[in-house]
Parts: structure tokens; sequence; C-alpha cells
């Protein structure tokens, strides 16, 4: 349990670090790298509560897929690659002030319900019992999210596409 | 391992993508920030999940995966038919509709 809680706030604050550069650097591509600390973070502690398979796909999807799609995205929008001005608007106080406020209610309303609460992790949770419960109790969502997937995909390329 | 670290680390990263939705004056870093906002819900299921010792929270971040990539793929797609039309890749420039 020691090393999980030590291994936990390592990551934490790579990922912490991340967040805060992703919202503040100047330089695009840097954004969407820093964003790959954060989701290699989130996937790292996906694999300390013991729930693999999400984590794997979260490496898969996130750090595979959509960070690419994002260097796509900013390159097909010829965004400046150098930092040449701020990406920044002038709305850094109101953002600012919105955040604190929402986290700080959110953390409050967690320590105030979570307080005590330990993860009692006995085992970690295998990818078998993952597809169980996915093809036994959430088998319509699950069709549902594939649909959607299609639907986006095809808006996605009849949108894109030049006509 | 307490629940509420995890809980209070994807508060912290839900306000940085609030933060960065606000200010951010490029799209592509607006749908990066609503990534940032995934990834909190994301820690939050899984760590739930882990809690109950079920596969129910692994499940619903799945779900979750899923409209990510959806999301940011049509959002890609309307960032790019934007960028065709004006030029321009800012969040504030598409004010046609304002008065």
């Amino acid at each position: 349990m020691v090393a999980q809680n030590v291994a936990f706030w390592i990551f934490a604050a790579f990922m912490a670090v991340g967040a805060v550069r992703v919202v503040t650097t100047d330089n695009i591509v840097h954004a969407a790298l820093w964003l790959v600390l954060v989701l290699a973070g989130g996937a790292a502690q996906f694999i300390i509560l013991g729930q693999e398979f999400v984590a794997w796909v979260q490496v898969i999807v996130y750090i595979g897929a959509v960070i690419v799609l994002f260097l796509f995205g900013i390159m097909l929008t010829r965004a400046p690659m150098e930092a040449e001005e701020k990406l920044n608007n002038n709305l850094r106080w109101p953002g600012l002030v919105a955040a604190l406020l929402f986290s700080g209610t959110i953390a409050w309303a967690f320590i105030d319900e979570w307080g005590n609460d330990n993860v009692a992790l006995t085992k970690p949770v295998r990818t078998k019992e993952v597809g169980e419960l996915i093809f036994r109790g959430y088998l319509v969502p699950f069709e549902v999210v594939g649909v959607l997937l299609l639907a986006a995909l095809i808006g996605a390329v009849v949108m894109a596409r030049k006509d | 391992m307490m629940l509420n670290q995890f809980l209070l680390l994807s508060a912290f990263l839900f306000g940085t993508g609030i933060y960065g939705v606000i200010t951010r004056k490029h799209t592509v870093l607006v749908l990066a920030s609503i990534e940032l906002m995934l990834v909190a819900v994301n820690i939050n299921l899984v760590a739930f999940g882990a809690t109950l010792n079920n596969a129910v929270g692994q499940v619903f971040a799945l779900f979750v995966l899923a409209i990510a990539a959806a999301e940011v793929g049509v959002g890609l797609a309307i960032v790019l038919l934007i960028y065709r039309n004006l030029r321009s890749a800012n969040p504030d420039d598409v004010n046609v509709l304002k008065g």
C-alpha cells in the first residue's frame, strides 16, 4: 500500500504539471505533447487502481489515436508551430475564478462525503470480468455506443471532405 | 490508499480543463482542454469502481472513452470547416450570430 501511495503521488505530480502546461503553454504542439503526459499518467493511475483493461485502452485510444488527430488538426489549420503570439485570451481571471469555484465545490463535496473511505483493493479486476459485464449487463448501451461511433465517423468524413 | 486522493486529483484536472476552455484562443486547444475534463471524469469512475471492487467503473470509463473519440473526430471536422471558411481557428472569430 505504501508503494502504491508513493507511485500515486509521483504520477499525480506529473499529471498536475502536465495539465497546467496544456492550458498555459504558448507552443501549440507542446500543448498536445503535454496532454500525452497527462493521459499516460491517467493510465498509470488506472494500473495503480488495479483496472488494467481500461488503462491499456486509454493508451491505445487516447495516446495512439486522439493525440494523432490533434496533431493533424494543428497541421491542417496551419497553426503557428513556434510560439509567436499568445495563445491565451484576456479572460485569465474569469477563467481562474470559474475553475477554482467549480473545483473547490466538488472537492468540498468529495471530502464531505467520502473523506474516510479507502480503496479496498483485494485483487486486480481482470479483463474477463469486464467482458462479461459488457456483454451481459451492458449489451444494449455497448451496441448504442458502437452505432454512435459509426455515425460520428461518417459525419466527420462528410463534413471535412472538399466537394 | 484513500479514495479521496483520486477524487481530488480529478477535481484539479477538471478545473484545469475549465480554465483551458475559457482562456484558450485556438479551437484545437479548447478540444484538448475538454479531453482533460474527460480524463478527470474517467479517473473518478475508475476510482469508485475500484472502491466497490467490481468492473462497473471500468465499463463506464470505456463508454466515456468511446464518446471522447467520437467527439474529437466530429470536433476536428468542425474546426477544419471553420478554418476553411473563416481562415481562422480562433473561437472568438466565429461571431456571425452576434448582434
